[in-house]
């Protein structure tokens, strides 16, 4: 038998800081002390993490620069991490991700680049719809798509489209340091057409003073860019670190390629490639067992996200990035199967076979395979 | 009020199987119709409500700190009062209700509120948002009906002990959130049975209930006012909040009982009710069960919109701001199908639940039958009834039954003639 040892280490909150909230939280009951605080000061320290816009910049007629103050709590990012905005889009609390576009700025505030999808409810409000004071959720900088430390000799930075929006975030943050890097860049640039390129001027001037390489690919004007021809429009890519951020398509022809040279590739995806379902496989009872889903039950058809099925059936659940990069959204499955919906990967929980814990799954990229029930 | 199924002539006899499923339509399709437009507007309303809510409790309890100086205290207690109604009504009842979780804002959403009040968040769902709303005026399912301590109804028999009903009701309403906190444990039923055998799920919620009326004594009756004790205003603050509380409870069961127990509100068998009961059959059930409040956009505000508690009980998950607009339409719907919209001022109808509650203490008919004239007599009867043993109780029921007949015969005389 073991006895609970209680931890010497941590002595019970005596301090005065500590009697004197608990006695504020216990005159305020059933609210929180920072449910209070929260109606005179979203932003302080120990705040749920939020950020007040602080400008909108527009860059294209599609997109635009939105700057935030974020909370006291913001822990910081590296440039080329992204970050997850909870946006209310008309009463509805939407989360999205969106990466950094700036460095660590003497301000504080950080900034998103976001292009409007056509239909995207989130990114269609952020750049037509966001204004100054608007006030947004934020969670803390994520990802793993930042450049090495010390930085190599050469470097190669691929992107398409909105995917230049982490790699914007590394050159200026670069090109702010008093003494320029030393490492020389090429930037392969990739968009539909010149009007859509976002940043545009800052990277031609970047390319003029001669701090990087810039090569700009218009598919209107040049085609869709063929990766075969990548050793051409870059002579030393051997040489060559390679980072590459933007669409599906071109991401899997450049890894495909990198590998057949043997050469290395660091990538960002921001949206997962969704398969449609094999015919009969797809579907079924959904059962909520824990007291947030109430027994809820739903029906899901095999090429929805349980998330959203169960968000649509008005169950609050955890969610973040909505693509299956962030974890937020994971519950555990107690029993049944469910289908990754980017991979058609079968992930399955058998009851007594599978850990008392259940199998975790990512309710924002997993639909239905069958009954299952998940606890929440 | 008698069962609508014991009733000589049915409201609703009118009705085809037809009609009662093209109401449920209507209904739906006016359901929708706010569901498709719930936006922006709603979202800000609801948050301006907690800000002004929030900002008047603690300007309120900043004033009551100096309590000892009488305006402070009245301004002090006038405030208080008014957020702890608004916290209950517009915003703890209708968000437990669900009615703001499409927002997906965690921090108003019916799976985290925990309100200002002795019964805890999850006890209230379950007696309210499931029995009440799903059993609406079922007599023997629905608890709301006299909340286990009233006759409500002619036919339960009619015992001296109801006498006192009109006490308790007084009691209960002044202390009406205890009141609740109990009849959501059942705590009635619960407490019969012996301790050892009382289920685990009974006792954890009992746990609940104690440490959240702990919690929120703590706060009203040690906190605040220890911390008004620098300006010497601890009891004037302890005063304070035990006002605020009894405003709150009487007002919030003013409000409650004129939902479903004004005269002419209809109630239920259980028997009546069809094992698989059809969305129109139910929805007609929530149309003759419910009354509403008329009044002013304040009033409305201050009842948390169950004023308009027909529209909320057709659609108790609708965001309240939005019962007013659809009224109208349910209105409408009443008077084509020739039903009875229900619906008077709050003196009309706290005047007529009261009455009922009079009536119901003592054996049917005896109110009616009483008059100035023979008051000396049906007091006598009315003392014999109490006093007597069964057999004497029936047989003085016998002749008030008669004498409620004839001058029923009378009544109807004296129309003719005019």
């Amino acid at each position: 038998m073991t006895t609970a040892a209680e931890p010497f280490a941590a002595p019970r909150g005596r301090s005065l800081r500590s009697v004197l909230r608990r006695v504020a939280e216990s005159a305020v009951t059933p609210l929180e002390l920072d449910d209070v605080l929260d109606v005179f000061h979203p932003l302080r320290s120990g705040a749920e993490l939020r950020g007040r816009i602080v400008q909108v910049l527009p860059e294209t007629p599609e997109s635009a620069t939105i700057v935030l103050k974020p909370g006291r709590d913001w822990t910081g990012h590296v440039p080329g991490q992204y970050v997850r905005v909870g946006v209310d889009v008309e009463g509805v609390r939407l989360w999205r991700t969106y990466s950094l576009t700036h460095g660590p700025r003497p301000d504080g505030c950080v900034s998103i680049t976001v292009k409007a999808i056509p239909g995207g409810v989130v990114s269609n409000h952020l750049v037509h719809s966001a204004r100054k004071g608007q006030m947004l959720q934020l969670a803390q900088a994520e990802g793993e798509f930042v450049l090495p430390q010390p930085l190599p000799a050469k470097l190669l930075l691929v992107t398409g489209g909105s995917g230049i929006t982490p790699v914007i975030g590394m050159l200026r943050n670069l090109h702010s340091k008093a003494v320029a890097p030393e490492t020389d860049i090429v930037l392969v640039h990739v968009n539909a057409t010149e009007s859509a390129a976002i940043f545009r001027a800052e990277l031609r001037a970047l390319d003029a003073s001669g701090r990087i390489r810039l090569v700009e690919r218009f598919d209107d004007q040049h085609g869709l860019l063929d990766v075969a021809v990548l050793a051409e429009l870059v002579p030393d890519l051997d040489e060559r670190l390679s980072y590459a951020c933007g669409p599906a398509g071109l991401l899997d022809a450049l890894e495909e390629h990198h590998a057949a040279r043997g050469l290395d590739l660091t990538t960002e995806r921001f949206r997962p490639v969704v398969l449609a379902p094999a015919d009969g496989e797809g579907g079924g009872t959904v059962t909520l067992t824990g007291t947030a889903g109430a027994g809820t039950t739903l029906e899901v058809d095999g090429t929805t996200p349980i998330l959203d099925a169960a968000e649509q059936a008005g169950v609050l659940m955890p969610s973040g990035c909505r693509m299956g990069i962030c974890m937020a959204c994971v519950l555990p499955m107690r029993e049944g199967a469910v289908r990754d919906l980017r991979n058609g990967a079968l992930t399955v929980a058998v009851p007594g076979e599978t850990g008392p814990q259940g199998v975790p799954i990512q309710t924002c990229i997993s639909t239905a395979a069958g009954a299952c029930s998940i606890d929440h | 009020m008698t069962t609508i199924t014991r009733k000589p002539e049915s409201p609703i006899a009118h009705l085809t199987p037809e009609d009662i499923e093209q109401i449920g339509v209507e209904l739906d399709a006016i359901r929708q119709e706010v569901i498709d437009s719930r936006g922006e507007s709603d979202a800000a309303y609801i948050r301006r409500i907690v800000d002004v809510q929030r900002k008047l409790e603690l300007g309120s309890r900043a004033v009551l700190l100096v309590s000892v100086l009488p305006p402070a205290w009245i301004a002090g207690t006038i405030g208080l009062s008014i957020a702890k109604i608004l916290e209950n009504m517009e915003i703890g009842h209708n968000v437990m209700h669900g009615q703001w979780d499409w927002m997906r804002d965690p921090k108003i959403h019916s799976t985290t509120w925990e309100w200002d009040n002795a019964s805890t968040a999850d006890g209230w769902k379950h007696s309210h948002n499931e029995v009440h709303h799903t059993y609406t005026n079922i007599v023997g399912k629905d608890n709301d009906l006299g909340y286990g301590i009233m006759r409500v109804d002619e036919d339960q028999r009619w015992y001296p002990m109801y006498l006192g009903q009109p006490l308790w009701n007084f009691l209960n309403a002044c202390f009406f959130e205890y009141g609740i906190a109990a009849y959501d444990l059942e705590l009635g039923k619960n407490l019969s049975v012996p301790k050892e055998k009382r289920s685990e799920t009974f006792k954890k919620n009992a746990r609940n209930t104690l440490r959240k009326i702990r919690k929120q004594a703590t706060k009203d009756y040690v906190v605040n006012p220890g911390l008004a004790i620098p300006t010497g205003s601890f009891l004037p603050t302890l005063a304070a909040n035990f006002t605020a509380n009894l405003v709150r409870n009487l007002w919030s069961h003013s409000v409650i009982m004129c939902g479903h127990f004004p005269e002419g509100v209809e109630t239920f068998e259980k028997a009546s009710i069809p094992e698989n009961e059809t969305r129109g059959e139910w929805y007609v059930r929530q149309m003759l069960g419910s009354a509403n409040i008329s009044g002013s956009k304040f009033m409305h505000l201050m009842t948390g919109n169950l004023s308009h508690q027909i529209e909320h009980h057709l659609f108790p998950d609708l965001p309240s701001n939005r019962y007013a607009e659809v009224a109208p339409r349910v209105k409408a719907l009443f008077e084509k199908y020739d039903l009875n919209y229900h619906e008077a001022s709050l003196p009309a109808q706290v005047g007529s639940a009261w009455h009922k509650v009079v009536r119901l203490s003592l054996p049917n008919g005896w109110l009616a039958t009483t008059n100035r004239s023979n008051a000396p007599q049906q007091l006598a009867l009315l003392w014999k009834m109490t006093t007597g043993d069964r057999k004497t109780r029936r047989a003085a029921q016998a002749r008030l039954d008669q004498l409620a007949r004839r001058q029923g015969g009378e009544r109807t005389e004296v129309a003719a003639a005019a």
